[in-house]
């Protein structure tokens, strides 16, 4: 079972009645697997925000409730959770957050163990499947016995690692309804100030809980090293240092300190061995506890076995090993957006407009690569809008500003900055790539999308409403595989004073249905090698290694691979691709 | 005796069914006895990137992650990834490729040099277990069986028996594919190598030319069709609005301007530059 699957699994076994979550990466697959046990309302809301808003009034409602997101999502979250800790629950309420060290698929790698911390919840730290299913259940018995919120963090190697799970049982949770408490669930300042009281007050207690000792596992070693540590550096620790002392802390916040001072005792020297930030390191040295850590150990990017070794090599409890033989040279290979996307033409356009392009997350952000290179800002989550208004306002620009944004994130918290277009008649264009899923994380439902997370029939919003009502006048609906529709469109859009708005209308190739239309060749001594399709960055385009024309090699498509979306054909200035088995015909 | 934890690594290009080929592993490893702990990586890597999964099994399993140098067999679904994993392996440490190549779109673009570093053929490799496992997922079925093929001659290497892997199989995959990876599995399971030829030689390379463009300022008229037509966008507008290359080292000497230009305004000079 994967982290997250176990995750779910543990959410499961808890008695969770309701789950909400907006996909991303690597935090997709709770939901996903939720949804497919019974008694679970498992459902996709528009933003992280209002997932944990939803999972919130489910507890208050006294159902055993649930929000998943990456770790920038929790940024989203924040509000809600920071005062979230000060109402705290009725039935359980565990908040799980996946960060992505490395950031295999993010734009940053915070370390949210900080979020606990600065809210006052407990934080769980599962290093495997089966701990992420024991953890979460117990997450859920906490939330209830201390009347708060628990963060639970998982990490991309915890979340879509595999291992070994024994699952057990479901638990119904009692139903305890909504009971009316204003003084707990009102937070007006004077309501607020006596639950801060209770926040630390219970902070304490669980402080006392952890001292007890039920989420920390001792490994007995001999008496040179100690290394205390979360999380999955656990196991790398396991694995480079088989014989040291090792105390492994499930619950990190409030850390049992005089724990972690009775095992500092025992040993030579001390380590923390934690990826990213020195959250537990500097938490021993301000109980004075002088423990060796991020001075061997680095504060970026992901820890894994080989670092770990490193890094005790360098601390001088190793030899440094050999270093193993470089690979061969071979071929970058960056991500590319699918042979038909409907992402890479107006890109094109864009580009040949020479607009500042205000990008923001999903698929179309590959736009920013070559040779697309189309893309100049990308930032967080709907603020592409927002940014280009403030290009626009700063007269330094020198181009037309346009925004980009997808439909799944333009729901998700790009409205606002429209309005906001709209409220200061922003000289923007703004355009929302409308391909009907949320792709970037697998093609997830969205509340434009016209169904729910289990597919059953919902009512789609309507984009060119939404944007009529938010005051936008002008509003283009166009097909981004014509690429005259595209220009013309772009053209008169940016030509205008005031905010527009520009929409294209064909849906993802991957999702929901995989689209293959029929595909295209290239006619051989049509082709002038002149590489301008090449601009498109679509994997079924390639060279042929056959012919050449005079010094270049012609182009080639991938049959197998091509959607048939016309795009390069209606590029192509010597007319040299055409839909396969064409060739010869007049 | 606790059996020793032994690693494989699976690497392949977003699309090829590198997970699912790892999650039938993970789960024939388990069938196996093993304790096993599998992790890899996916969200914007499976956009045609390079998606890699780590599969560590044995007695008992402390990490996921195997340490460069230190699998006992990489498992290549691609040419090039063969080459980028290949140090991943221990100095007795197996590899099995399949000899399919996907170029990816960067490496088509010749000004960057990418293409030459492709690897045409498997000199840089001497001793890895090269196969076209599309051609015999083919013959078996369905092509996209591949990575059963590579599953296949990996669950030989490993001296693994093969039921575990055939009920992983059946467990796995998909209902109508599923005789098709059976036959594929079956097929990489008894391949005795050396199974066929390396992969081919790589095609000459062309010569090396320069591309110069003189424009003749006095007859162009501004019209822009050069500057927005160039594939390899060279050309510009300057102050007088008179064509100018801004990017002289990106043209590849399309003639696409000379051609379009309403004026002749263009013309393109090309000349071998001896090899140094």
């Amino acid at each position: 079972m994967s982290g997250n699957e176990a995750v779910a699994r543990g959410a499961y076994e808890a008695g969770v009645r309701v789950a909400a979550a907006y996909p991303g990466t690597p935090s997709t697959e709770i939901l996903e697997a939720l949804a497919t046990y019974p008694s679970v309302d498992a459902r996709w809301s528009p933003n992280e925000k209002v997932a944990l808003d939803v999972a919130l009034g489910a507890s208050l409602g006294g159902a055993r409730s649930l929000a998943a997101m990456k770790h920038v999502g929790l940024n989203v979250a924040a509000d809600t959770f920071m005062t979230a800790a000060y109402v705290g629950v009725g039935g359980g309420l565990v908040v799980i957050s996946a960060d992505d060290p490395g950031m295999h698929s993010s734009q940053n790698e915070q370390d949210n163990r900080f979020f606990a911390r600065l809210a006052g919840v407990p934080l769980l730290e599962p290093a495997d499947s089966e701990d992420a299913r024991r953890l979460t259940r117990a997450a859920f018995e906490i939330s209830e016995e201390f009347d708060t919120p628990v963060l639970l963090r998982t990490t991309t190697r915890v979340a879509h690692g595999r291992s070994l799970v024994q699952p057990a049982e479901r638990t119904e949770a009692p139903a305890r309804g909504f009971q009316r408490d204003r003084a707990k669930y009102v937070m007006l300042p004077a309501n607020a100030r006596r639950r801060r009281l209770a926040l630390l007050e219970r902070l304490e207690r669980l402080r006392v809980r952890a001292e007890e000792g039920a989420f920390t596992t001792e490994i007995e070693g001999d008496s040179t090293v100690g290394v205390v540590t979360s999380g999955i550096p656990y196991h790398y620790v396991r694995e480079v240092l088989p014989d040291a002392g090792v105390l492994r802390l499930a619950l990190t916040n409030p850390l049992p300190i005089e724990r972690i001072r009775a095992f500092a005792a025992k040993f030579e020297r001390l380590f923390v061995v934690e990826e990213l930030e020195p959250f537990l390191e500097d938490a021993l040295a301000a109980a004075g506890l002088r423990a060796e850590g991020k001075a061997f150990f680095p504060r970026t990017g992901e820890l894994s076995p080989d670092v770990v070794r490193q890094g005790f090599a360098r601390a001088g409890l190793l030899a440094a090993g050999t270093v193993p033989a470089a690979a061969p040279a071979t071929t970058p290979r960056p991500p590319v957006l699918c042979p038909g996307c409907p992402h890479s033409a107006p890109f094109l356009v864009l580009r040949r407009l020479n607009a500042v392009v205000a990008g923001d997350i999903g698929c179309y952000t590959l736009a920013a690569l070559e040779p697309l290179a189309a893309m100049d800002t990308c930032i967080a989550m709907g603020s592409s809008i927002g940014m280009a208004v403030g290009l626009a306002a700063s007269g330094g620009a020198g181009g037309p500003v346009v925004a980009t944004i997808g439909d799944s994130t333009f729901l998700h918290s790009g409205v606002q900055g429209l309005m906001e277009a709209v409220y200061s008649q922003a000289d923007i264009t703004v355009l929302i790539l409308d391909n009907g899923t949320t792709a970037m994380t697998g093609g997830q439902h969205h509340p434009g999308t016209g169904a729910a997370l289990d597919g059953s029939p919902r009512p789609a919003v309507d984009l060119v409403g939404l944007c009529r009502s938010l005051g936008v006048e002008q509003i283009e609906v166009v097909d981004p595989y014509d690429m005259g529709a595209l220009e013309r469109g772009l053209e008169r859009a940016t030509a205008r004073r005031g905010p527009a708005v520009v929409i294209t209308n064909r849906p993802c190739v991957e999702a929901p249905v995989k689209i293959r239309d029929h595909p295209f060749e290239v006619i051989d001594d049509r082709c002038i090698a002149c590489q301008l399709c090449m601009n498109l960055d679509c994997p079924s385009l390639l060279w042929t290694d056959a012919t050449w024309h005079e010094d270049r090699r012609r182009v080639e498509i991938d049959g197998s691979t091509c959607t048939g979306c016309t795009v390069c054909a209606q590029l192509c200035p010597a007319g040299a691709i055409v839909p396969l088995a064409m060739v010869g015909a007049p | 005796m606790i059996a020793a934890t032994r690693g494989v690594l699976l690497a392949g290009v977003g699309g090829q069914g590198v997970i699912l080929a790892s999650h039938i592993a993970a789960e024939a490893l388990l069938r196996c006895g093993f304790d096993v702990k599998q992790s890899e990586v996916h969200g914007m890597s499976q956009r045609g990137g390079v998606v890699t999964s780590h599969l560590r099994f044995g007695g008992q399993v402390a990490s996921p992650l195997i340490a460069p140098g230190e699998a006992d067999l990489v498992i290549a679904f691609e040419w090039a990834e063969a080459l980028r994993w290949s140090s991943h392996r221990r100095p007795e440490g197996k590899l099995v490729s399949d000899r399919r190549r996907i170029l990816p779109p960067v490496a088509c673009l010749d000004r960057r040099g990418w293409a030459s570093a492709y690897p045409a053929d498997a000199s840089a490799l001497g001793d890895a277990l090269v196969v076209d496992a599309t051609a015999i997922a083919r013959e078996a079925g369905n092509e996209k069986a591949a990575g059963s093929v590579l599953l296949g001659i990996a669950s030989a290497l490993l001296e693994l028996p093969e039921q575990p892997w055939q009920e992983s199989i059946v467990a796995t995959v998909p209902t109508k594919t599923r005789a098709a990876n059976l036959a594929a599995f079956a097929a990489g399971r008894t391949l005795h190598f050396p199974a066929a030829e390396l992969a081919a030689p790589a095609p000459p390379s062309p010569p090396l030319v320069r591309h110069r463009l003189e424009i003749e300022t006095a007859w162009c008229k501004s019209c822009d069709i050069c500057v927005r037509l160039c594939p390899e966008r060279c050309l510009t507008l300057d102050a007088a609005l008179k064509a100018k290359v801004v990017d002289p080292d990106a043209c590849t000497g399309c003639r696409l301007c000379e051609m379009l230009c309403p004026d002749f305004a263009i013309t393109v000079v090309s000349e071998e530059v001896a090899v140094a």
